[in-house]
């Protein structure tokens, strides 16, 4: 029982890790390479704080808005650089942040901080609460994706430029969605520091950030339900194959690979295209 | 005395940054692509050099066969990779090529072992004294002397050859060139080798230099190649052999000045945002 409720509390902030970036990079269309520093950013704010004797739950929302805060910084970034430019440059902002945690004792420096409080329930009570938050920013997702802004989102990730001369406010929209994805990314860090009271910067570098867009990529751009399925499967398959585990990055870069390479629509597309060929039969 | 030092090895790093920048510049100046995948021919050339060294003694040799061997490799990456997704938005080909490098540095741990290979005996490594009191490995020499020769006939070749005039006009207007009857496809394939061979020199050589080998060995690199060529702006080639140059100076004074605060890659990046975000499209573009 212990070992599922240890599965499933995984899979959950994965999934709310993924889906924070799915906002981002799948509704906005602005690509982020650096998305682990926010996850970063909420698991050292809430790990700090707690240690610091603040409880769990109200360290939540500090994480939440800290994360949040850098978050907005950045997309003023993607409001001056684009593409490719902006892919590099949330890469730096990746790095940047794994160079100044590494660098500061007050932080735990390269050891990363150990012993971080338990969440202040008991581990069926946590997992709940990840699934239910996780839940939540799918519903979030599906809402935002319905609703007006989901269709501006589409517009400026379809063609940027028509979408200014339509009159859309783009600076305004993607830095709501950076500060959405970036504010839900913190949460998933929060939680992620709690769950296994041990951070440090290497679990936030670069591979962690290529390791969540591979589960948006392979569930689908965009799609709410295939980033969930391919959050889900991916985050947990090393814990299930322990041979997987050796090979993750082997079986996550090849996954990219393919996916790109075949179907860059992702699990999505793919169901999408085998419906369509039903449909035609 | 530190000054010159400091900018001296800066340079030294800054001039294996330009060997692997120039061949992903060059590929993004044709293809509009994010070459990730090639550090992974820049780790390539590192074994190659280091086997074949230390199973013929040559390092001439190995050199030559690492350049040959892993320009055709490239030409192979080309051809299976990235000629089927050319058409599709630009993140599937940065995605596809980040996969494609994760793969294969995965794969020379599981063929080469995590450990890494370094030289039997080294070659190139008594120091040699300079102007102003400071010592240089041979190889240090090496790197700088030849990166730049390597540079010049380059800059030579594309000036005052057909083939080269064929890339550059293909670079500038690929459409406008095909109907002047170049081959977009031999253009392609040309840049792909020579971008891939200069990067197996540049591993070559870093072996020598840090004499060893490993599975990672091109993960920074990888990254701060494409810094290099944000800076230089995008597709420019003496844009990317500057900023690698001023990148490996920055490099080399920032650890000294501001090792406390931050590593050596994150003053690499910081430096590359605080441009980018003065001068969007790079320290050297035109406009």
């Amino acid at each position: 029982m212990e070992y599922e409720i240890t599965l499933l509390t995984t899979m959950a902030i994965s999934v709310l890790f993924a889906l924070s970036l799915n906002l981002i990079t799948g509704f906005c269309g602005q690509i982020s390479l650096g998305h682990a520093a926010f996850l970063g950013i909420g698991a050292y704010t809430s790990a700090m704080l707690t240690k610091a004797g603040v409880p769990f739950l109200a360290a939540l929302p500090a994480a939440m808005a800290l994360a949040g805060l850098v978050g907005v910084v950045v997309g003023l970034a993607s409001l001056r650089v684009r593409h490719d430019f902006l892919a590099i440059t949330t890469m730096g902002v990746g790095f940047l942040f794994i160079g100044v945690v590494r660098q500061q004792e007050l932080l735990g420096g390269a050891m990363g901080i150990s012993g971080i409080p338990a969440p202040g329930m008991d581990k069926p009570a946590f997992m709940a609460l990840t699934l239910g938050l996780a839940a939540a920013t799918a519903l979030l997702s599906f809402y935002v994706k319905r609703s007006w802004m989901g269709s501006v989102f589409n517009a400026v990730a379809e063609d940027e430029d028509t979408s200014r001369v339509l009159g859309i406010d783009v600076p305004r929209y993607k830095l709501v969605a950076f500060a959405l994805g970036t504010v839900l990314a913190g949460l998933a860090g929060a939680l992620y520091a709690h769950h296994l009271r041990f951070i440090g910067p290497d679990s936030f570098g670069f591979i962690e950030s290529v390791s969540v867009l591979t589960m948006v990529v392979v569930g689908g751009i965009g799609s709410v339900y295939g980033v969930v399925c391919a959050a889900a499967v991916l985050s947990v398959l090393p814990l299930w194959f322990q041979f997987i585990d050796d090979y993750k990055l082997l079986v996550y870069g090849g996954l990219l690979f393919l996916m790109m390479r075949y179907s860059p629509e992702g699990l999505a597309g793919l169901v999408r295209r085998l419906r369509q060929r039903r449909a035609m039969a | 005395m530190l000054y010159l030092e400091l900018a001296v090895q800066g340079l030294v790093q800054g001039s294996i940054y330009a060997l692997i920048a120039l061949g992903l510049t060059l590929v993004y100046g044709l293809l509009r692509i994010l070459h990730v995948a090639h550090a992974a021919l820049f780790t390539l050339g590192g074994y190659l050099g280091v086997l074949v060294t230390n199973a013929t003694g040559s390092l001439t040799l190995a050199l030559l066969v690492a350049m040959i061997l892993v320009g055709l490799v490239g030409m192979l990456v080309y051809r299976l990779c990235y000629q089927p997704i050319l058409r599709k938005p630009p993140f599937v080909a940065l995605i596809a090529s980040i996969g494609l490098f994760i793969v294969a540095e995965e794969g020379f741990r599981i063929v080469f072992g995590a450990q890494g290979l370094s030289y039997a005996s080294p070659p190139l490594q008594e120091p040699v004294s300079l102007f102003g009191g400071i010592a240089l490995k041979q190889a240090e020499i090496a790197v700088m002397l030849g990166g730049a020769a390597v540079l010049a006939v380059l800059g030579w070749l594309a000036g005052h050859t057909r083939i080269g005039v064929a890339c550059q006009a293909t670079v500038s207007d690929p459409a406008m060139a095909e109907s002047f009857g170049i081959s977009l496809a031999k253009v392609r394939y040309l840049n792909f080798f020579i971008g891939s061979a200069l990067a197996a020199a540049a591993g070559v050589m870093v072996a020598l230099l840090n004499n060893l080998v490993e599975p990672g060995m091109g993960s920074v690199p990888s990254y701060k190649a494409l810094a290099i060529i944000v800076l230089g702006g995008l597709g420019s080639v003496p844009g990317a052999v500057a900023a690698a140059l001023v990148l490996g100076v920055v490099e080399s004074f920032g650890t000294i000045y501001l090792g406390d605060l931050l590593d050596r890659d994150a003053i690499a990046f910081a430096f590359m945002i605080a441009v980018l975000m003065l001068r969007p499209q790079g320290l050297f573009a035109r406009g």
